[in-house]
């Protein structure tokens, strides 16, 4: 009842604002306005009781926040703009401001972000450049030369067709994205051409993400039942081999069900499967 | 802000629609969604008010002919398809109503050059076929995760047509304000109900 209350309210008020707060691990909707917690200055070294005396008296300060995905700013407040849980993250380093704020959301549609790994498939070969379907509204662009031991004779064996799994340096709104297979050290570090065989499926973006997290059960358990090879691209595709095609297409429908399986369900996968 | 200031009420004079006569103020009729119900879409969703029922699926953002690309925002496009027969005027006109909305909530600035679809398909018509339409699109466009700065939704209101009210404009004009007043006592139950809806999708994870 008092949920349906404040909901009321909020609308009849004209959208009033909530605290941030107060609202983690919440869902929240696109149009909501998020008041950020604000602090005062920290006390000055005179003594309890004792605060420096500020020019502005009227304004306090505001510690500087992290606008992460699915927020943004919107005068002195965050504009929620994607559906989702509201997360929240204390800065690591004690005294870095106010953290970082971001909504989980589930998607589909893959969105290029500098940094991210994923799985490309190569479409075109034009000159110098590799085009690679990475699932974006775009083909991103890849050099020849961004190959560990890439030398201008020495030419790497990308054919149309190949699975490449490298990172982005380049993705913004405005510019075509650009991705490499190499580390800033020079080093491959596990990119470049999908091997032979497997299977390469799709995913929402969310269940990749709960995959990649630190300490994810389910690849704990995936890993006991067969041996196998798994690369996982923050582009919703991840690309699975088995020894056998049988186990590689279980391996694959498993991945594809976790999401919408709790984990006592999986568990019972898991043991009859082990079994048999 | 959850109501979309240019778009909370969508006000046709309708006489006859053929759905059944309520006082101001009243209940909706009785509506549901169901949401992700399509695989190949980046989002889906299928919005039931009554018998009128509306499957809507959005794609985007996606690869944009270079004839059709915008250089600062996104290219938003609405195809609505009757339940019978080939699209005639009747539906590019309310497409060009659908996509106006869509525009002033989409914030195609985050994603230039490229092209935001969404597909309508008309599964059943009992009236207030819009706000159904409406209430389908935003839906679906929440479900694939592509940004908006508010929601929107559709109510439809009629006019009764008395003969003697309709001769008198300010009377008219009041039956209007009415109508308004009552359009967007009801989109707050409409608000709630999305609300209600995405929290049953993200409690199970």
């Amino acid at each position: 009842m008092a949920e349906a209350v404040s909901v009321a309210a909020e609308s009849f008020a004209g959208g009033r604002a909530r605290g941030a707060r107060s609202v983690l691990g919440q869902v929240v909707l696109p149009g909501e306005e998020l008041l950020l917690p604000e602090q005062e200055d920290a006390e000055g070294p005179g003594g309890a009781g004792e605060r420096p005396l500020s020019l502005n008296a009227g304004a306090r300060s505001r510690v500087r926040v992290i606008c992460g995905p699915g927020l943004r700013r919107c005068g002195d407040r965050l504009l929620v703009t994607k559906c989702g849980r509201l997360r929240h993250k204390e800065p690591g380093g004690g005294g870095g401001g106010g953290g970082v704020y971001w909504v989980d959301s589930q998607q589909k549609r893959y969105v290029p972000v500098k940094g991210d790994h994923v799985i490309g498939i190569v479409t075109a070969k034009s000159g110098d450049i590799f085009k690679v379907d990475v699932g974006g509204s775009e083909p991103a662009s890849l050099s020849y030369l961004s190959f560990e031991g890439a030398t201008k004779r020495n030419r790497p064996n990308v054919q149309v067709g190949d699975l490449i799994y490298g990172q982005f340096v380049v993705a913004n709104k405005d510019m075509e994205p650009e991705m490499v297979c190499i580390d800033s050290c020079g080093r491959a570090n596990g990119m470049g051409v999908i091997g032979q065989d497997g299977l390469l499926f799709k995913v929402t973006l969310g269940l990749i993400r709960k995959l990649l997290a630190p300490d994810c059960e389910i690849i704990q358990e995936v890993g006991k039942l067969y041996p196998l090879e798994i690369v996982f691209g923050m582009n919703g595709r991840i690309w699975v081999k088995a020894k056998t095609i049988q186990q590689t297409l279980i391996l694959a429908n498993i991945l594809e069900a976790c999401e919408h399986m709790t984990s006592d369900q999986r568990k019972q996968i898991f043991s009859r499967l082990a079994e048999s | 802000m959850e109501e979309e200031r240019h778009a909370d009420a969508k006000i046709r004079a309708e006489t006859g629609t053929g759905s059944s006569p309520r006082g101001p103020g009243c209940s909706l009729r009785h509506f549901a969604c169901e949401q992700n119900l399509l695989s190949r879409p980046d989002g889906s969703a299928s919005f039931l008010q009554g018998d009128t029922s509306v499957l809507a699926g959005v794609y985007g953002p996606a690869e944009v002919k270079v004839s059709k690309e915008i250089f600062n925002k996104a290219t938003l496009e609405v195809i609505l398809r009757p339940k019978i027969g080939l699209p005639g005027v009747a539906e590019k006109s309310r497409e060009r109503l659908i996509r106006n909305t869509c525009e002033a909530a989409v914030l195609g600035t985050l994603h230039p050059r490229t092209s935001i679809t969404v597909v309508l398909q008309v599964v059943s018509d009992a009236g207030s076929l819009l706000a159904c339409c409406l209430n389908a699109a935003c839906i679906a466009l929440v479900d694939a995760g592509v940004p908006m700065r508010a929601l929107f939704c559709g109510v439809t209101c009629a006019l009764d047509s008395d003969g003697s009210l309709v001769l008198d404009p300010t009377s008219k004009q009041e039956k209007l304000q009415q109508c308004l007043a009552a359009a967007q006592a009801a989109s707050q139950h409409i608000f709630r109900f999305y609300r209600e809806s995405l929290q049953r999708r993200y409690s199970k994870s």
